[in-house]
């Protein structure tokens, strides 16, 4: 063994390289592991019968046709399948006497929404499978349904009758009663009386997650360990899941997600389809697969957002904020998901952002509907809060006559006031909103869009150019297990990793979290390569099969890096500690004498040193250790996080407004996000467009819609529309580094910014083109039809109606275009 | 069932197909091509782009029996003994893809689209990637994929396209 070597010339530093993706040979060449790509001996085919109906009782199920189809194997229905299915679980109950609707994957009496499953058919092919399932025969008792959020409410028409209520839960902060801030009442009674007082009520639409891989899962029951394969963001949760519902020990599930084509929270779920073919694959001893088409799974599929948020805003005659209090409520579909309710409770902390109110009051009321669930959508909760506050800021700077960013910056955390306690509870450990703001400002010519802006006014420009601030903070890296203990999530917020150090020198890395399309392999091995200085192509990434990655919490929440990473920081940390008295005793020295750098022990003082990768190989032989010292230097952590952590950024957008058709084109986006110390910059330039184009399709695009009878009328790609690249533009993107103070690498979450700061942007700058006009509102998405009708609200002109598609009809408008029920302004310049 | 015969990733293949059996259904469950994916069912969202006699289709729009006798390009055959396409090597280049569903549809639309147009401006690309749907990268990365690949003189390299 050659325990004496030259050392080296220092490797490059991995961390803030941007380097090409390990992930993307496989995916650009087409050797992927998809779910629906797996097939097994003997595999059966299943395919679903699902309701048409919003709410109905199943009367009776003929299955006889089905069963004698070619190559049908059985014909289920939720009455075969008993309590062996298990439970769709709510692990977040928000209040201790929230209404929870027991959520049966497939029921045998009624349904509560449409798509819902009652019946499911085995077959040799798919194909064959979905031939039999139209020979089903459902004889439906309809039962009234309730879908619009606001009738839903009130109670009349209920969504599960023998829960007497549709209201689930009410759940509050209150800043005077914990300790944190002020009486919100009597700071908008005080502004009432001497300064400024705005209430708007605005509209989350439903939006559909919309990952590009339907969901599939293969279950294989013939080992000893029960196998499932799945599209899924949650493997750990979901074999947690499988166990705690099913009666299998979880010692006898293995989960595996393979390669998985995006998830945006839409595969943070245990879904019934999972739970079927669990069952199905157990009934009948053979492996089962179930893929979904796009149809099934924008109805079956959990959707996001769906709100009414009533805010109102107190402030002095100069826009110093006095007060904030929001009051929501928040759509739950037909059942309470995984997370539920706790998607608006993760906004609760968030809508007083980076602006210093003394006092501040959130209480959102869930309720349920005879619609698809809801759960989390890419930013759950905190696009919400952000929407809120950054239109309301906007609202602000008008009332008092000043630009959008005088106002906010009027009211933001200074950077000299970090670590900040906000009015919410949370502390914020660093950021700088005015260097993030001065080089957004820059990069998108701010003072001369504003001078063009005025040019285009003064000429009656039928084109108008607006304007759209947003200066976002978020909370993510989901989450410190005591947080979370306090709020009664039903699971803690750590994560785990392990470290491998193979005999030949390359490193295996085992994380908890799960990847779906965000370059872990690829952001993990830069930092083990700098931990432990080895060479980035000889790390290997592994993740998201249970029997490998035995613990983890996976992948959610902008939670990966920040809380996975430092596990793995930590994971390291005791390889080189187990690793010193190994290479102590190589090197016939004192293990206080050893120290670490570059991927060599060396005794201090001296030239004499050893590479990490010789001591792997020294404790693999194990012929020659220190007494009582194991044969590994192999390690593991589990990390819970201190506290979440805050990026922040400021993003700007210019939009061109045709005031004679309403159409809106964008005109240019720019960013500066501060998300502390960067490990690709190139991933993370990835992650924000991406998040930009699914906020800025929920300010001009997309929304899920139901007709009166609880069809999903945006039930295909032809109907809800996602930006295609005709749509969409380049952005300029660009960061400020305020390194988080609570995690060794200084990282903050970027996987949900993009999405959560860009929606308002893009409202502001609409309602900024065309505030002239006397606008001070436009209900997402933003389409021609309401931003013309908007324009014309006021001016007495006849509106063409119905002249898109009659779903976007009257009902529609009624609820958005017209001035919201609580929309007002008192005080100055009112 | 109807007799088919035909050249996929320059291999020559014969199968009884059910009319109704869609290409890219042939493509995945017949000769286990998995590389062309299924992403929607109302040919919106273009995951299942390949190429039929050297023009791009989507898969799930083409029957399989209208394949007969002809030429078929997966991703799986775009790159030539062991090298890259350069619109793949362009793809990892400027990291335009993430979870890589929408990928195999996406480069080879773009290689067409290249065929077609070697030195595209931004707007011809983002109209000719229009029937293409990508969740993840919000496009920008993919359209400058398109014109790292141009720059590099895609539209010569890419004998795949025709193969």
């Amino acid at each position: 063994m050659t325990a004496v070597q030259d050392a080296p010339a220092a490797p490059q530093k991995e961390i803030g390289r941007d380097r090409r993706r390990k992930e993307d040979q496989r995916l650009i060449t087409g050797r992927t592991r998809w779910t629906d790509n797996i097939t097994l001996p003997g595999m059966l085919h299943l395919a679903m019968v699902r309701s048409p109906h919003a709410h109905a009782r199943i009367v009776s199920i003929d299955t006889a046709e089905a069963k004698t189809s070619t190559n049908v194997v059985d014909v289920l229905t939720g009455a075969d399948l008993g309590e062996g299915q298990g439970v769709n679980i709510n692990a977040w109950p928000i209040t201790p006497d929230q209404v929870t609707p027991t959520h049966v994957p497939m029921p045998s009496d009624r349904v509560a929404c449409a798509g819902e499953i009652v019946a499911c058919v085995v077959a040799r092919s798919a194909a064959e499978a979905r031939d039999a399932a139209e020979l089903v025969d459902v004889e439906w008792e309809v039962l009234p349904a309730v879908l619009d959020l606001k009738k839903a409410a009130a109670d009349e028409v209920l969504a599960h009758p023998d829960l007497g209520t549709n209201k689930s839960a009410y759940w509050k902060f209150d800043s005077e009663e914990a300790g944190t801030g002020g009486n919100v009442d009597e700071a908008i009674a005080k502004a009432r009386t001497d300064g400024i007082v705005i209430e708007r009520e605005y509209r989350q639409q439903r939006l559909i997650p919309a990952f590009m891989e339907p969901r599939s899962v293969v279950v294989d029951p013939t080992g000893e360990q029960i196998t499932m394969w799945s599209a899924t963001q949650i493997p750990h949760i979901l074999r947690f899941a499988l166990a705690a519902t099913t009666g299998v020990p979880e010692s006898k599930i293995r989960v595996i997600a393979p390669d998985v084509g995006g998830g945006f929270g839409g595969k943070l779920q245990t879904t019934p389809e999972e739970f079927i073919a669990w069952a199905v694959a157990r009934r009948l001893g053979k492996p089962i697969k179930y893929t979904e088409t796009r149809s099934e799974s924008l109805v079956s599929g959990h959707h996001g957002r769906d709100q009414w948020q009533r805010l109102t805003l107190a402030a002095e005659k100069d826009g110093t904020v006095t007060g904030l209090k929001v009051d929501l409520l928040a759509d739950l579909g037909a059942y309470v998901a995984i997370v539920g309710g706790g998607v608006p409770v993760l906004g609760a902390f968030m809508f007083n952002s980076i602006y210093k109110f003394p006092a501040y009051q959130f209480g959102v009321q869930t309720v349920l509907t005879n619609s698809t669930w809801t759960d989390a959508y890419r930013g759950a909760g905190r696009p919400e809060a952000t929407y809120a506050i950054e239109r309301l800021m906007d609202e602000l700077a008008v009332e008092v006559g000043v630009d959008p960013i005088a106002i906010r910056e009027k009211n933001w955390i200074n950077a000299d006031e970090f670590p900040f306690t906000t009015v919410a509870g949370m502390e914020y450990d660093s950021g700088d909103y005015a260097a993030a703001t001065a080089r957004a400002k820059e990069m998108l010519g701010y003072d001369e869009l504003r001078a063009e802006q005025k040019r285009r006014r003064e000429s009656n420009d039928p084109v108008q150019l607006g304007i759209g601030v947003s200066t976002f903070t978020e909370m993510c890296g989901l989450a410190p297990s005591r947080v979370l203990g306090s709020l009664d999530y039903g699971a803690g917020g750590w994560e785990h990793a392990s470290v491998r150090m193979l005999a030949t020198g390359k490193v295996e890395i085992v994380t908890g979290a799960s990847a779906h399309g965000q370059g872990h392999e690829t952001a993990f091995s830069q930092i083990v390569a700098d931990r432990l200085g080895v060479a980035f192509e000889d790390v290997e990434v592994l993740h998201g099969d249970t029997q490998i990655s035995h613990k983890g919490l996976d992948t959610y929440g902008s939670r990966s890096l920040v809380v996975g990473g430092e596990a793995l920081v930590k994971a390291t940390d005791k390889v080189i500690e187990r690793a010193k008295p190994i290479a102590a005793h190589m090197l016939e020295a004192s293990a206080d004498d050893i120290e670490f750098s570059g991927g060599r022990f060396s005794v201090r003082g001296t030239d004499q040193g050893v590479a990490i990768a010789e001591v792997a190989m020294a404790a693999f032989a194990a012929h020659d250790l220190p007494d009582g010292v194991e044969p590994s230097i192999d390690s593991e952590a589990t990390y819970d996080p201190v506290n979440f952590n805050f990026p922040h950024g400021t993003h700007l957008c210019a939009v061109e407004v045709d005031t004679e058709t309403g159409g809106v084109k964008m005109r240019k986006y720019a960013c500066c996000d501060d998300i502390g110390n960067i490990i690709n910059p190139l991933i993370v330039s990835g992650q924000v467009h991406g998040g930009l184009v699914q906020g800025i399709a929920q300010a001009l695009w997309e929304e899920a819609l139901f007709d009166e009878s609880g069809t999903l009328v945006t039930g295909s790609f032809v109907d809800y529309l996602l930006p295609t690249s005709a749509d969409t533009i380049s952005f300029d993107i660009d960061h400020t580094t305020s390194p988080s103070l609570t995690n060794t690498l200084g990282t903050k979450g970027v996987g949900e910014a993009g999405t959560i700061a860009s929606t308002p942007a893009v409202v502001n700058a609409v309602v900024d083109a065309i505030r002239h006009f006397g606008v001070n509102d436009v209900r997402m998405p933003c389409t021609p039809e309401r931003v013309w009708k908007a324009i014309h609200a006021n001016d007495g002109g006849d509106p063409t109606e119905r002249a898109a598609m009659p779903h976007f009809g009257d009902e529609d408008v009624a609820g958005n275009q017209e001035t919201p029920g609580a929309s007002s302004t008192e005080g100055a310049g009112a | 069932m109807t007799r088919i015969h035909l050249t996929v990733d320059g291999a020559s293949v014969a199968d009884d197909v059910e009319p109704r059996m869609l290409l890219v259904q042939y493509l995945r469950e017949k000769l286990g091509k998995t590389g062309t994916v299924i992403g929607c069912d109302t040919s919106n969202c273009g995951a299942c782009t390949v190429h039929l006699d050297g023009r791009s289709v989507k898969s799930c729009n083409v029957l399989a029996v209208q394949a007969d006798g002809a030429e078929v390009t997966t991703i799986e055959g775009l790159s030539k003994n062991g090298s890259l396409h350069q619109v793949q090597e362009s793809f990892r280049e400027c990291h335009g893809l993430q979870c890589g569903f929408c990928t195999p549809g996406m480069i080879m639309q773009s290689v067409d689209l290249l065929n077609e147009n070697p030195n595209p401006s931004e707007e011809e690309i983002r109209l000719g990637l229009e029937g293409n749907l990508c969740r993840c990268t919000g496009y920008h990365n993919i359209v400058k994929a398109v014109q790292h690949a141009a720059a590099q003189g895609s539209s010569t390299v890419g004998q795949g396209a025709q193969a």
